[in-house]
């Protein structure tokens, strides 16, 4: 490893702009005779559209145009679509409603977008919005997933009957029955994953500009992946040819997942700029954002687990209902799904696991994929069942947990996955080191002594990330594949470009990608640029989400650097007339090992653009492309240990400490990777004690502001003490399993299993705010 | 419309504005200073901070019209020309940012928060200090760590300061 090399904790390159205010984010971007666009949008969670009228708004001061649902159809705009195809097990594909970009007959959430006003300035746009008439005939509402399967239930969708989209089932009902049937003892839960909203800290925002002379759109969008945006908004929304549509996505204030979607509003601003002949720019406020961007979690399940007399599990049983909104946003299908009950093997060794799971329509946002997406839900389950477990076995949570460890590998569960590699006790036993677990007993004795209550739980997760082998995803239903390409530039004065498909909205790939490039050929990270976030720059790729960034982005730069290599070694070899195979590369020089002969870097990176004396044959020039397809998913795991001080008097929760012990596979930057971890664990603590997105039996959302949801701040939480253990990931080049959603994962249960431990309870709903734990102190004693 | 006129970033601007103009979207649309960012709608989120008359301020809860007349420091206007401030320095040591959309109103609010505690810092008040400011990328674990550390060296910094008039 030298000072810039894989595994050096280098500061982040892109800091500075950041830092001195010189970042650029959607909203700073100003275009010549930039206009403003409001969007007006249902105050009704479910109604019919009678009429709208747009004659007094059109009337007021700077308007530039009001336009409708119908005249978006009239112009062949297409509706939303969710891109992964699930089938019921009867067979019967998922039911898919319509959803049209601007809703034309019916509304059905708060938030829905009707009629989007475009004027000079932001407030005569606001002023304008609020001049449009629609007139509704409201109907009544339903907002959670289980009562709207019942009969009689308002329908969402006339192409779903009862709201179900689909009845999904994976692993072997027969045998996880049998099992049940035959277990010495059978822990049963119901469980609740809250709904969260992801809450990136820049709101969504889009400017479409339509160029009349060249019939070509520009489109910035705060998004994580403006390649699909792209392929989507063209192939899909028939907003324009692929050729003629350029997406950029510059600096982006956080994704977490909800930038990954392509939202009606980066449609209908392409759109509207073609229309109105001005580029348009919107961007959400905070409101808009809560009511607007797709929705995490909001899953009910049962579960049941079967243990035979050895306390060894022999089957695990779930029925899961997911709550999908109002419409199914573009990856909504496979989260609750295949990202989540391929997962709930966890770390344990079941022979016998079925899921049963039924998504849902409902008069509330659209849920997809919020960091961690689908895994988090599945070691919820497992990892609060684990703890019920133990405590109704009367062994250690720890040494139950141990006892089942998957410890060979590679493994195949029963729900579709093959972990390739791990050592789940090395992360137990390290997380139980760091946190003095075997001194805890003195210190809830301690805690004691001054009314408090202390508790200890831990988390033992597993997640899939790298997604995701192409072929694999097809089968299973994805519409695309999730591959991911490179192209690495050496200019003629041996600095660098990579061309990536990752998008870095936080991550720091400007500084991680170069790191990749410095241990390969001894180029300092200053020469070398990472270039990303522009579909007219990088040709095609997949985009930053579910932890790809590292096993599948970098896989690919590694791909493409070692084509630059080998003919950077060539044209070495012949200028030096060595063999090629004693050409090495180290510390910006070209060398033939075991002589004193070599050749800077940039002569060689020289030579292939003066292409005066190359090999016979080879054309001239140093730039490599390469698509990279992983062969598995990656699957880091590890174990979290969270120890809790509640005052019984007030119900206040305080997180005494949090230990993360993760194995992550190699690892490029420690530094940026704890960033991740410690952002992770926040929104898992988030999640478990003080954030949830509720909405009121008529629709409305009773937490669309900062000053209703509850976000984590600085007091919130204390500082974490995170470690990581390695075994490299055999499955991609680079040995590298992912980061960037396992804090997420692994917080939540280990939160409320120190809670419920602490009270001496079995459940406790998340988020388990204080006056939850208040009621709850009460009810137990 | 009003007219004002003020000093940002040791400059003096001014013009006519629309009465309901906030300064952040004056800062932001008439001055092109986009490193304010608007992060919400209800003055809880603090990517806006910026100091008015030397004081830590959201720029979303003040008219521009109000700040005729003060003196504005923002974002842009914290470095000494090439030099980083200690605390931009500290946040990119100690990796305490990410997507970078709150940063500014981070750093803001902590150079705030260490002039106005000379005596040094701990994690509680830090922590304490911080509830005006939301990030939701970094756990607030790195933020905290460069606060501190930027306080200290700014101490150190002061002292030297004070041992060089003293001389």
């Amino acid at each position: 490893m030298g000072i810039e090399g894989v595994g050096a904790r280098v500061a982040r390159k892109e800091d500075k702009r950041f830092i001195t205010g010189a970042g650029r984010y959607v909203d700073d971007m100003v275009v010549p005779g930039m206009k403003h666009a409001v969007f007006v949008r249902s105050p009704h969670a479910h109604a019919q559209i009678k009429k709208i009228d747009v004659k007094a708004a059109q009337a007021m001061p700077g308007v530039i145009g009001v336009l409708t649902g119908k005249e978006l159809k009239a112009d062949g705009i297409g509706n939303l679509i969710c891109g992964w195809m699930i089938h019921s097990k009867d067979g019967s594909p998922m039911k898919m409603g319509a959803w049209s970009p601007l809703a034309v007959d019916k509304v059905r959430y708060v938030g829905d977008a009707i009629v989007v006003v475009v004027a000079e300035t932001k407030g005569q746009a606001r002023d304008a919005a609020e001049a449009v008439e629609i007139t509704y005939k409201e109907l009544k509402a339903v907002v959670d997933a289980t009562k709207a399967l019942e009969k009689g239930a308002p329908q969402v969708h006339d192409e779903a009957e009862n709201n179900l989209i689909f009845d999904w089932e994976i692993g072997d009902a027969k045998t996880t029955d049998a099992a049940i049937k035959a277990a010495a003892h059978v822990t049963r839960m119901k469980i609740v994953n809250n709904r969260l909203v992801p809450n990136a800290m820049e709101p969504r925002a889009a400017l479409g500009h339509y160029d009349k002379a060249e019939d070509h759109y520009t489109c910035w969008t705060t998004s994580q992946n403006p390649h699909v945006a792209r392929l989507v908004m063209s192939a899909f929304y028939n907003v324009a040819p692929e050729n003629k549509l350029r997406v950029i996505a510059p600096d982006v204030g956080g994704g977490f997942g909800s930038k990954i979607y392509i939202y009606p509003e980066e449609i209908v601003c392409l759109w509207a700029s073609k229309k109105t002949g001005v580029p348009v720019k919107w961007v959400a406020d905070r409101t808009e954002s809560f009511l607007t961007d797709a929705h995490g979690r909001d899953h009910v399940s049962t579960v049941e687990m079967a243990f035979d007399k050895n306390n060894r599990i022999t089957g695990f049983k779930v029925d899961t209902i997911a709550n999908l909104g109002a419409y199914m946003s573009l990856f909504s299908s496979c989260v609750p799904t295949y990202l989540y009950a391929t997962l709930l093997s966890g770390q344990y060794d079941i022979p016998a696991i079925h899921a049963n799971v039924r998504t849902v329509y409902t008069n509330t946002a659209p849920v997809d994929a919020y960091r961690g997406a689908g895994r988090p839900e599945a070691t919820y389950l497992l990892e609060r069942t684990m703890e019920a477990a133990a405590r109704e076995l009367g062994v250690s949570p720890a040494d139950l947990r141990r006892k089942n460890f998957i410890t060979t590998f590679p493994h195949q569960t029963p729900v579709i996955m093959n972990y390739d590699a791990g050592d789940y006790a090395a992360s137990l036993d390290a997380a139980m080191k760091t946190a003095d677990y075997a001194g805890f007993a003195k210190r809830k004795a301690a805690a004691a002594k001054q009314g408090r209550l202390r508790g200890i739980g831990m988390s033992c997760y597993i997640e899939a990330c790298g997604i995701a082998p192409s072929a694999a995803v097809g089968s299973l239903g994805a519409g695309v594949g999730l591959w991911e390409s490179a192209e690495v530039r050496v200019n003629a004065v041996g600095t660098i470009e990579v061309l990536t498909g990752s998008h870095s909205h936080g991550q720091g790939h400007e500084t991680t990608f170069a790191q990749l490039v410095n241990q390969r050929f001894g180029v300092p990270i200053d020469s070398v640029s990472i270039v990303h976030g522009d579909t007219d720059k990088v040709q095609m790729g997949m985009g930053t989400y579910g932890s790809r960034s590292g096993a599948v982005g970098m896989s690919a730069i590694s791909k493409a650097l070692d084509k630059v290599e080998a003919k950077a070694k060539k044209i070495a070899a012949h200028l030096l007339e060595a063999d090629e195979g004693d050409i090495v590369i180290e510390n910006g020089e070209v060398k033939v090992a075991g002589t004193d002969k070599s050749l800077p870097w940039f002569q060689v990176a020289l030579a292939a653009y003066t292409a005066h004396n190359l090999p016979a044959g080879m054309e001239p020039g140093l730039k490599e492309t390469a698509f990279y397809d992983p062969a598995n998913f990656t699957f880091p795991a590890g174990c979290y240990i969270c120890e809790v001080e509640i005052d019984p008097e007030t119900g206040t929760t305080e997180i005494v400490q949090f230990v993360a012990a993760d194995d992550f596979g190699n690892i490029i930057n420690p530094m940026i990777v704890e960033g991740q971890v410690h952002g992770g664990i926040a929104q898992g603590v988030g999640q478990a004690l003080l954030e949830g997105a509720h909405y009121d039996d008529s629709g409305q959302l009773l937490t669309a502001s900062y000053m209703d949801y509850t976000m984590p701040r600085a007091g919130d939480l204390p500082s974490f003490k995170v470690s990581t253990s390695n075994t490299p990931c055999p499955s991609n080049p680079l040995g590298i399993k992912g980061c960037g959603e396992a804090g997420a994962i692994g917080s939540p249960p280990a939160v409320i299993n120190a809670i419920t431990d602490a009270i001496g309870i079995t459940d406790i709903a998340m988020p388990a705010s204080p006056s939850t734990v208040w009621a709850a102190i009460r009810a137990a004693k | 419309m009003s007219d004002v006129s003020l000093l940002v970033n040791g400059k003096r601007v001014g013009g006519a504005v629309e009465d309901r103009t906030l300064l952040v979207h004056f800062l932001r649309e008439n001055l092109g200073l986009t490193g304010t960012h608007v992060g919400c709608d209800t003055s809880q989120c603090g990517a806006c901070v910026v100091h008015v008359d030397g004081k830590a301020v959201k720029a979303c809860t003040m008219l521009a019209v109000q700040t005729s007349g003060s003196t504005v420091v923002t974002i842009e206007g914290l470095a000494d020309g090439a030099d980083l401030h200690p605390i931009q320095a500290a946040f990119k040591e100690h990796h305490g940012l990410q997507c970078g959309f709150c940063t500014p109103g981070m750093i803001m609010t902590a150079t705030d928060m260490i002039n106005r505690h000379p005596e040094g810092l701990d994690e509680a008040t830090v922590r304490a200090e911080l509830e005006g400011n939301i990030c939701r990328c970094t756990g607030y674990h790195n933020i905290v760590k460069a606060i501190l550390a930027a306080s200290k060296t700014m101490a150190k910094g002061a002292a030297k300061g004070k041992a060089k008039q003293a001389a």
